[in-house]
């Protein structure tokens, strides 16, 4: 019972130790940004290398993830004769929840484990050190330009996987199941609101991710054991951390947005 | 407003020590490091500071840096408690060290031209031709103004060192800190590491601070020497003096001696009662 407690109590003060840590390392990247203005290059590197590497995975989920929403739509909606609304659903599924939670746990897996990797690699390999004993300030160079990056291509992503899935959803539905394509479209625009399901849904819900997905990834990095053990570690923690941060955080917006 | 002088050819050179070291003391949990430490690096000079491993050598040169702090005691360098900078204080103060590091560090998604453009980049305002023409001065000076498009996952371990040592001396440091520069190389890489870093000292008018376990190499090229064990100097002096030292220690660490004050053995059990025969 008592070394029930020591255990519980050690794992508390290690989370609680963590996240002063990484709130500390998130201070000091916002205090880099400031130097940022100056190096546009910089965070268009890095956009290219979590962006523009991140779409091919993100383009192609998006259009399965699409076309089984039209599928398991018709199937359920055909039974009311409602197929005439399957765009409404897979418009709203994808803008409000699927596009910005799905893009966020890809990104996770593909960008943000790639971040968490190289930084610790870095830092094993004593690069981080030698760049600040060349008088260069890694959180200026290396962690803000790799965050900021993230976080403009978080919602950029977020926005390509849901248009692809509704366009994946129009190709099963009208292509291949017969739903009128016009009922489709209008049923859709008539439903999505701009401000209520995109902005709130597709935009703010993907720069929060964005934001804790890529404090996560880069913090993580940071904070690596520099050994290839270490860094094994911190990358699945990368994954396994900003998947739940990202699942649960979808809970809190979508009860603030959507809830009653 | 006051104007900096620059020093005029006739003025007297600093004789003061470029690094002081004042009652340095550093644990890493309850170990101690260093305890009390005195050292005084000269200017101009090649200074070595030697010791087995784990002794606390390569600590010793991020203290210098100002990477880690010291639990007690001052280090100066060029006047400066590096401790006590800001954090803009010690950068401007880094832009004048540079550090060669044991693995070379070089960034690896980097050539090895972009690796030595580097700091040039970081620091100045240079145009890009003039940037060039640096680079192939500094690469020229190592060897490897050939290799600049290669990347690093191209070089060996002795060319790689080679273009960190480039890279060392980009911005005309007074300073150079090289932790562990031979180790691991084959010896014709070490015979050019040890030329070349007697020979960049020399014509830059550096001042190097070799921290190393390769007696033989570091010797030959150093004026002063330091041997630090358990926490503490051993012993210093310039090379032929200690080669002559009366003591034990120093002869056992110089000579590569089996027996001797550090012993073989990590603390243990006595052996008998650890294989249960007593």
């Amino acid at each position: 019972m008592i070394e029930g407690l020591q255990r519980l109590g050690r794992a508390t003060l290690f989370w609680f130790n963590r996240l002063g840590r990484a709130t500390l390392f998130l201070l000091r990247l916002l205090g880099a940004l400031a130097a940022l203005g100056r190096r546009p290059g910089l965070i268009a590197k890095q956009l290219y290398s979590v962006g523009v590497l991140s779409l091919p995975i993100i383009a192609m989920s998006g259009l399965f993830v699409g076309m089984v929403l039209g599928l398991q739509g018709y199937a359920n909606l055909v039974d009311f004769g409602a197929t005439s609304s399957l765009g409404t659903v897979v418009a709203l599924s994808l803008v409000r929840e699927l596009g910005p939670v799905l893009a966020a746990l890809l990104y996770a897996a593909r960008a943000g484990s790639a971040l968490t990797a190289e930084i610790g690699l870095m830092k094993a390999t004593e690069q981080l050190a030698a760049m600040q004993m060349m008088a260069v300030d890694p959180f200026a160079r290396v962690f803000a330009p790799r965050f900021v990056a993230g976080v403009i291509a978080m919602p950029l992503l977020a926005g390509i996987f849901t248009a692809i899935g509704i366009l994946g959803g129009y190709f099963v539905a009208v292509q291949q199941l017969g739903v009128d394509s016009g009922a489709f479209w209008s049923q859709m625009q008539a439903a999505v609101r701009l401000v209520d399901d995109v902005i709130n849904g597709v935009v703010v819900k993907s720069v929060v991710f964005g934001w804790v997905a890529n404090w996560i990834a880069v913090f993580e990095g940071y904070d690596a054991i520099p050994t290839s053990e270490g860094i094994s570690l911190a990358t699945t923690r990368t994954v396994v951390n900003t998947a739940l941060v990202v699942l649960a955080l979808d809970f809190v917006l979508t009860a603030i947005f959507f809830g009653a | 407003m006051s104007a900096t002088v620059p020093a005029s050819p006739h003025d007297p050179p600093d004789e003061s020590p470029l690094v002081i070291a004042r009652g340095l003391t550093f644990h890493r949990g309850d170990r101690a490091i260093f305890q009390n430490v005195d050292l005084d690096i000269r200017r101009g000079g090649i200074t070595a500071i030697m010791g087995p491993s784990g002794a606390g050598k390569t600590t010793l040169l991020r203290l210098i840096g100002g990477q880690l702090r010291p639990d007690a005691g001052r280090i100066e360098v060029d006047g400066a408690c590096v401790h006590e900078l800001g954090r803009r204080e010690l950068y401007q103060l880094r832009k004048r060290m540079s550090m060669l590091f044991q693995s070379g560090a070089l960034f690896t998604d980097l050539s090895v031209f972009d690796n030595v453009a580097f700091p040039l980049r970081e620091h100045t305002r240079l145009p890009e031709n003039l940037i060039r023409t640096l680079v192939l001065m500094k690469l020229e000076a190592v060897g490897l103004r050939g290799a600049r498009d290669l990347m690093t996952s191209e070089l060996s371990g002795g060319m790689a060192r080679r273009a960190a040592l480039a890279r060392a001396i980009a911005l005309d440091p007074m300073m150079i800190m090289y932790d562990e520069p031979f180790s691991g190389q084959d010896p014709i890489t070490m015979g050019v590491l040890i030329k070349l870093i007697r020979t960049l000292n020399d014509a830059l008018g550096l001042t190097s601070i070799i921290v190393s376990h390769d007696v033989k190499e570091t010797a030959s090229i150093a004026d002063y020497i330091y041997l630090i064990s358990d926490g503490l100097v051993v012993d210093h002096g310039p090379p032929d003096a200690l080669e002559r030292s009366s003591s034990a220690w120093v002869e056992q660490f110089l000579h590569a001696l089996p027996d001797g004050p550090m012993s073989f053995h990590y603390p243990a059990l006595p052996y008998a009662q650890d294989l249960s025969l007593e």
